[in-house]
């Protein structure tokens, strides 16, 4: 028992003169080919995408990406109001997620007594793992009743908010509005479950001491957890983005699915991903090459943001020097 | 070692294509609106002949059933719309009925008991054109003398994917309104005024409806049924306000001339007739003429025979019209095509 214990050497042990062992060499091409794998699944994605969605990009041109129309009877099609929907609804579920995916965060690392956190805690990281088609049911059967009984009314009525065209039109409860909303709530626990990891990673010497030098929790937070953890909490915001911009069943539900562009939040409309849900299965010719644009509209909107996500971080890198 | 394991995948392929020449799963696709029959009837088929072949039916929506159909993927489509003449001759296709069912608008309108409001077709146009806002408008008031409509905004539910259901409804829609008939016509997916809501397939209409204070929409009649909805009476071709039945559906497929019909391609809304309900439809079933597998024809004949013979029970039960006797002798002559 007391023996030392005896280490294999280091290195390749047994193999042939000079060579690797067999296990190795295989794990390393099994390695490379999953490898490989992602990358040629991504071109294959974009081939195949570009070459079914050709005859719709020849026929209509780049007006395809202004057009509104979506006419099957008369083989007019444009991705315009896709577009519109898809970037409205993914831009008011930004507006209310991130700021309160920040604050929850916030709480439950800073402020919550530790008990309260983890159950908090728990709660976050179930709603995130609830599946996107029970916001969906749970937006139909509940939101949306809602939104037309209540929410609406009191936006445009009770405070008035009607002047504004925005908050000016059917009050159905289905909507851009809706939609928006239950995408918030989707991306929310997704977004302040890693805001929350990164807050935690900051390491605890760095806060206290702004805490000794003075600083209140809100400076301490916004000063040096927000900077630190810069980073990681754009991180968040872009997984919850990319989230948001491709969610398909829970839109279908509630936005209305109407070909419009309109400035009216209570207006029904239409996703790039929720018109590829409604109109695939029923699509020939010119139509679906159509919405085999679309999808391909769609894959350019996530690769842009990706870009743009990773281009950002890279400036925040070298402005700040965040740790994480 | 070696030759037991041949062995082995020779007894394997034999076992495999004994399996397949008694017995082989068929597979059809296509429309959701008899799907519920068609699900009741080879569950019923598959129980009552164990060890016989396995029928399957996926309720994928016409369109997308008929494209599986000329890739070769299933052996049989169901349609709601008629497949257009020259896809029949093109792709070699034969067609024929299988079932009537109706169409039924639905309302969710407090106030207003079930079943009890009345709708002329050109109201119901106007209605589904936008232009009628309001449940209290004069033209819905004028049919329904005595009942108190409620001050609410309409909020029209249509389809938002392609269907032979809307195939249907805007059929009848484009009979009664010129307007219509010029604007959105008749087709599976049209363009719908703007403020109207889309709803995926019948029980999402369904759904809608009945979540929606002050909507109307429209759906194959057993969805309207199991979600409890109520129903809207309409005024028929002879003037005369029917409640949606499987008798008002009946009444209207009797009067069709299916033996002049090339195809058997009718049309059964806004059929003359005191009890006929305006919005009925014909629902199809389409296969190859060619067939590769002669035996495995037969036997999917065989299955569509016992349909006819042995489903109209359920078919009845679940509120839609069996073929009648006439128009199935004219089908099974149509079969003889079949190679």
């Amino acid at each position: 028992m007391n023996k030392p214990a005896v280490f294999p050497q280091s290195g390749p042990a047994k193999g042939g003169p000079g060579g690797t062992p067999l296990s190795d060499k295989i794990f390393r091409w099994l390695a490379i080919g999953a490898a490989a794998l992602a990358g040629l699944l991504t071109i294959a994605f974009f081939l195949q995408l570009a070459w079914h969605s050709y005859p719709a990009f020849r026929e209509f041109g780049p007006g395809f990406l202004c057009s509104t129309q979506w006419d099957t009877a008369e083989q007019k099609f444009g991705a315009a109001f896709a577009i519109y929907g898809t970037l409205v609804t993914t831009a008011i579920a930004l507006l209310i997620a991130v700021p309160a995916a920040f604050l929850t965060a916030l709480f439950l690392v800073e402020i919550a007594p530790p008990l309260l956190s983890r159950v908090f805690g728990c709660a976050l990281d179930l709603l995130a793992a609830i599946p996107s088609v029970i916001y969906g049911m749970w937006g139909l059967f509940v939101f949306v009743p809602f939104m037309q009984t209540h929410v609406q009314p009191f936006l445009s009525d009770t405070l008035g908010l009607s002047v504004i065209p925005l908050f000016d039109g059917p009050m159905t409860g289905f909507g851009f509005l809706t939609a928006g909303l239950v995408l918030a709530l989707m991306s929310l626990p997704f977004m302040s479950a890693i805001m929350r990891d990164v807050f935690r990673m900051v390491p605890a010497v760095v806060k206290e001491s702004a805490y000794g030098t003075g600083a209140t929790t809100w400076e301490v937070a916004r000063d040096v957890t927000m900077r630190y953890g810069m980073q990681g909490l754009l991180g968040a915001v872009f997984l919850g983005l990319g989230r948001a911009v491709g969610e398909t069943m829970a839109v279908l539900f509630i936005i209305g699915n109407s070909e419009v562009i309109s400035l009216s939040l209570y207006d029904s409309g239409a996703t790039i991903a929720s018109v590829l849900a409604n109109k695939f299965a029923e699509a020939e010719g010119l139509a679906k090459s159509s919405l085999f644009a679309l999808g391909l509209i769609l894959l350019c909107i996530t690769f842009a943001i990706q870009i743009f996500g990773q281009l950002w971080l890279r400036k925040i890198r070298k402005n700040s020097g965040g740790g994480l | 070692m070696k030759s037991l394991f041949g062995k082995l995948a020779v007894t394997a392929a034999i076992l495999c294509a004994g399996g397949a020449g008694t017995a082989a799963t068929i597979n059809g696709a296509g429309a959701s609106f008899p799907a519920p029959v068609y699900a009741a009837w080879t569950y019923t088929y598959n129980k009552t002949n164990p060890g016989k072949d396995q029928f399957n039916y996926q309720s994928i929506g016409s369109g997308a059933g008929v494209s599986q159909l000329k890739s070769g993927t299933i052996q049989f489509a169901g349609s709601d719309d008629p497949v257009r003449e020259e896809d029949l001759k093109k792709y070699q296709l034969l067609q024929f009925p299988m079932l009537i069912g109706g169409v039924v608008p639905v309302v969710n309108l407090p106030g207003v008991p079930k079943g009890q409001l009345k709708l002329d077709g050109a109201t119901l146009a106007s209605i589904f054109l936008g232009e009628i806002r309001k449940w209290n408008d004069p033209a819905i008031a004028r049919s329904n003398p005595g009942v108190r409509l409620p001050n609410l905004r309409i909020t029209v539910v249509r389809r938002s994917d392609g269907s032979g259901t809307t195939w249907i409804f805007t059929n009848y829609l484009s009979k009664i309104s010129e307007k219509w008939a010029k604007g959105p016509g008749n087709a599976k997916d049209v363009k719908w005024f703007r403020g109207s809501i889309g709803a995926k397939g019948n029980p999402g209409i369904a759904n809608n409806v009945a979540k929606t204070r002050g909507s109307i929409g429209y759906v194959e009649y057993a969805y309207a049924k199991e979600a409890n909805l109520s129903t809207v009476q309409l005024k028929n071709a002879d003037g005369k306000f029917v409640a949606p039945e499987v008798a008002s559906f009946a009444a209207s497929a009797s009067g069709a001339d299916w033996k002049n019909a090339p195809n058997f391609r009718v049309e059964l809304t806004n059929q003359k007739g005191a009890r006929a309900w305006p919005i009925t439809g014909v629902t199809y079933i389409v296969l190859k003429k060619e067939q590769k597998n002669k035996d495995l024809a037969g036997r999917m004949l065989q299955y569509f025979d016992w349909c006819f013979r042995e489903g109209g029970k359920t078919a009845s039960a679940m509120h839609y019209v069996p073929m009648p006797a006439e128009v199935v002798a004219l089908v099974k002559a149509s079969w003889k095509e079949v190679k």
